[in-house]
């Protein structure tokens, strides 16, 4: 009966297919795609030179050591130590923010998230648009808001780089909280909204690579592997095929 | 059985298939050993470290820990320097050929500058950890010691270049860990000056 | 000497020195050369040798991960990210824990659909199949506690979710509670005696029970997919016409299955590990906040099921045990399908179309309350909850009836081979 074997194999492939759907169906809010790379090493570079110079001062990445970002991405001990370490002189050690959590607490109300992980938390996509969300919002206490995140606590570091956006809303509709349509620079920062774009995509690429720094290597292994398995299923099916046919 | 039976054929697929599962588990048990080797984070904290030894005044030794050891800064006069070469008809090894030190450390001083002398405070023995006795003739070790370091577990002698003496359990001289000079106020121990940024 | 006839009949040489001994030779002749499967067993029977392979590959995996893993709620986290990151390949050690622990429910669900179709859990064999879904449940206990582990923040809220299921309990429910947690919140103790439990106890449970199992197996048989029973047809040697050795052909078959398997796993271990949020989930990459439960929250996709009958039953009466009853309940009922099915043949093949009707809609139902589960309890989800709730506790319920009632195929006296 081939075709009970043949019904088998269709059950299971049914469910093989299943999952994907389930698991696109299983993510959230979506955000315009980040469209980072982690096999560019260049932009990790720059993005390491962002989050050192513009996030570290508030955020730590407690997991993540300096030596190790200097390995994966290239940088010189001499490098590293001149231009990405500002809080240690220790290349093994870890990434520690200079802020002290107490005093976060006392200016922002919330104690900077540590963001060794929070590329994989929350996702590049909403990270990517969380930095390029923020807007004019006088209600709130540091004077902005972000598109991304409601009533963030972060004040908008990179303000001097991206300019000063407004939002706008959509034409109000009686009984509908008004909902923002588009952010419209207001004031011009010293990048362009392209170069601007490119910085934050650096950045998100960076904090990807750290959210798991063995990325590239677990993908390119994994090649090698699926095909040394190919070799050992191709050998075993033979094998099984052999002796099966004696079983009629 | 409607067919004959292939022997080679099985045998060969036989062996095919166990030769690739065996180099496959080969391949599969070693990143479970490796992960035996010390952690980036050990290798964190059993990095070199360096010393300030500006503030050592002569004759006084200095104790840091290291990879969990003791190293001892001895910072040697020059009456302890001279007590070593009368020390040498006694010992087991005077020129160190069969101890571990770092190649600028196998001299008579077993020191990159004879003044100051580096090495682990662990005996070669069973690993206790000597007890500085730099006093000649300390009757606590016995009338006619020259000076050195002697270890209270089974009472090997050493003399103040860490070298040992004959007739004791310890078979080596100290161990001499790799160490520079940063500056004349600093030294780093753990890498050679050379590699020290 | 006095041992050297007993060696005459064992064999010399260090063979026979251990089978004068132990009895090696006699276990490797009973359980796999003179161990006989039917000649027509297919795919589907592949899923057993598979699962004991998933639980090896979980305890060698889960002891090295117990070498650098720490049982504290302060340090519990950061060590799996040290394993992630500063442990040389602890991040492959620990992809092929998390990604085994969902290969576990995949494989051993295909392998009770399968006790489901061809009729297994019927006699001689029903307590085979109660063994088995011991080990289920052992299983489920397993997966729960090691959930905790990582100390994430859908770690936390999990079971802090599971374990209020029992403060549900009329009277005892809020003391049952607390003594799970050993404290008024999951804290530090929880983690700690799950710990225990997961490394120790519950492991050590489970390979007793899957010894069972296939000790049993192995007294009554296999089952294979035509439901007839190979042991009738004898030669003159005493071995059944329709069988073949264990070994080598289900061996040869066994290694092909875990080298068809390595390929898809390794495939999810090395480029998927996350598998989309269903096999690490992205709130478990915040480290547990009790101040803070994730905006949405689900068990893991194998639980996910019985989370969406618990939540299709709404809580009347003044409490909401019913829900933790109905989820319990669609467990149990499992335990007693030996006895539930009144059908005169095992296999499906054999049944007629009200019982294949049946079984695909058991299949849709626990796809569906799959898919629910991991929804957010809106829109259309609780509806589809409750109907696929009520086909799900029908396929039990009604067996006695419908199997009996249903017009069966004759079956054949010997088995039918399939053209391999």
């Amino acid at each position: 009966m081939l075709t009970d074997k043949l019904r088998s194999l269709m059950v299971v492939g049914l469910l093989a297919a299943l999952l994907p759907v389930v698991v696109s169906a299983s993510e959230g809010e979506s955000f315009p795609h980040a469209g980072n790379d982690v096999r560019n090493t260049a932009s990790l570079q720059r993005g390491a030179r962002n989050f050192m110079n513009y996030c570290s001062g508030c955020h730590s990445a407690q997991y993540v050591r300096y030596n190790r970002v200097a390995t994966d991405l290239g940088i010189s001990d001499a490098d590293l130590k001149a231009n990405l370490m500002f809080t240690s002189d220790k290349p093994a050690d870890t990434i520690r923010s200079a802020l002290k959590a107490d005093d976060a607490r006392a200016w922002f109300g919330n104690a900077p998230p540590d963001l060794s992980l929070i590329a994989r938390s929350r996702g590049t996509d909403y990270l990517y648009a969380f930095l390029r969300g923020f807007y004019l919002d006088p209600s709130r206490p540091t004077g902005m808001n972000n598109v991304a995140l409601k009533g963030t606590a972060m004040p908008h570091v990179l303000f001097d780089l991206q300019g000063l956006q407004q939002a706008v809303y959509a034409p109000a509709k009686a009984g509908v909280a008004p909902v923002i349509e588009k952010l419209e620079l207001t004031t011009k920062g010293s990048l362009t909204p392209e170069q601007y774009d490119d910085f934050v995509r650096d950045t998100v690429n960076f904090l990807d690579y750290i959210g798991e720094p063995v990325q590239v290597k677990r993908r390119d292994l994994g090649v090698w592997v699926t095909l040394f398995l190919l070799v050992f299923a191709g050998f075993a099916y033979m094998l099984k095929r052999e002796y099966f046919r004696d079983i009629h | 059985m409607s067919q004959e039976v292939d022997q080679s054929r099985r045998r060969l697929l036989v062996t095919a298939t166990a030769l690739t599962g065996a180099v496959g588990a080969v391949v599969a048990i070693s990143p479970f050993l490796a992960s035996w080797k010390p952690s980036a984070r050990a290798k964190a904290l059993g990095a070199p470290i360096e010393i300030d030894i500006s503030k050592l005044e002569a004759g006084a030794m200095l104790r840091v820990e290291w990879r969990g050891k003791p190293v001892w800064v001895v910072r040697r006069t020059p009456e302890m320097l001279k007590q070593l070469d009368q020390a040498a008809p006694f010992l087991l090894d005077p020129e160190s050929g069969g101890s571990v030190q770092p190649a600028y450390a196998k001299n008579s001083a077993r020191a990159l500058k004879p003044e100051y002398f580096v090495v682990l405070g662990v005996c070669t023995h069973l690993g206790c950890s000597p007890t500085a006795k730099f006093q000649a003739a300390d009757v606590t070790v016995s009338p006619d010691w020259p000076g050195g370091f002697y270890c209270p577990c089974h009472g090997s002698k050493f003399d103040l270049a860490g070298r040992v003496f004959k007739g004791v359990p310890a078979p080596a001289n100290l161990t001499v860990p790799p160490y520079g000079f940063i500056n004349d106020g600093r030294i780093l121990v753990g890498s050679d000056g050379s590699q020290a940024a | 000497m006095a041992n050297k006839g007993y060696e005459a009949v064992t064999g010399g040489g260090l063979w026979g020195w251990i089978n004068a001994r132990f009895p090696l030779d006699k276990m490797l002749k009973e359980h796999v050369t003179e161990y006989y499967a039917p000649k027509n067993v297919n795919v589907w029977y592949l899923f057993g040798a598979l699962a004991i392979f998933v639980l090896a590959l979980q305890l060698l995996t889960g002891i090295f991960l117990t070498m650098n893993y720490k049982p504290s709620a302060t340090e519990a986290f950061g060590s799996v990210e040290y394993i992630m990151r500063d442990v040389e390949w602890g991040w492959l050690i620990r992809y092929l824990h998390s990604t085994g622990a969902s290969a576990f429910f995949i494989v051993v669900y295909l392998h009770m659909f399968r006790g489901l179709m061809y009729g297994s859990y019927r006699a001689p064999r029903e307590l085979l199949w109660i063994f088995g879904m011991v080990i289920y449940l052992a299983l489920m206990a397993e997966a729960f506690m090691g959930y905790l582990l990582p100390w994430g923040n859908m770690s936390y809220w999990g079971a802090q979710v599971i374990v209020s299921l029992f403060g549900t309990i009329p009277v005892i429910g809020d003391f049952l509670s607390e003594w799970i947690k050993g404290d008024y919140f999951i804290s530090d103790i929880t983690l700690n005696r799950f710990f225990a439990l997961h490394v120790v106890a519950l492991p050590l449970l489970l390979v007793f029970l899957v010894v069972a199992h296939i000790l049993a197996l192995h007294e009554v048989g296999s089952n294979n997919p035509d439901g007839v029973e190979i042991k009738k047809h004898k030669d003159a040697r005493g071995i059944p016409l329709d069988g073949m050795p264990f070994h080598p052909y289900c061996t040869v078959e066994d290694v092909m299955a875990v080298a068809v398997f390595l390929l898809l796993f390794c495939g999810v271990v090395f480029f998927a590990p996350t598998f989309g949020g269903l096999f690490l989930e992205s709130p478990n990459f915040d480290v547990a906040n009790p101040m803070q439960t994730p905006p949405h929250i689900a068990p893991v996709w194998y639980f996910t099921p019985f989370y969406a009958m618990l939540r299709a039953v709404p809580s009347f009466l003044g409490t909401q045990v019913w829900g933790v009853l109905v989820m319990f309940g669609a467990i149990l009922l499992l335990f007693f399908l030996p006895w539930l099915d009144r059908s005169p043949v095992n296999s499906i093949r054999y049944k007629g179309w009200i019982s294949k009707l049946a079984l695909t809609l058991f299949a849709i139902s626990f796809v569906v309350l799959a898919y629910c589960g991991m929804k957010p309890p809106s829109g259309i989800f609780p509806l589809l909850a409750r109907i696929f709730t009520g086909v799900y506790f029908a396929f039990f319920l009604l067996m006695p009836w419908y199997s009996r009632i249903d017009r069966v195929k004759p079956v054949p006296d010997r088995i039918v081979i399939n053209a391999h």
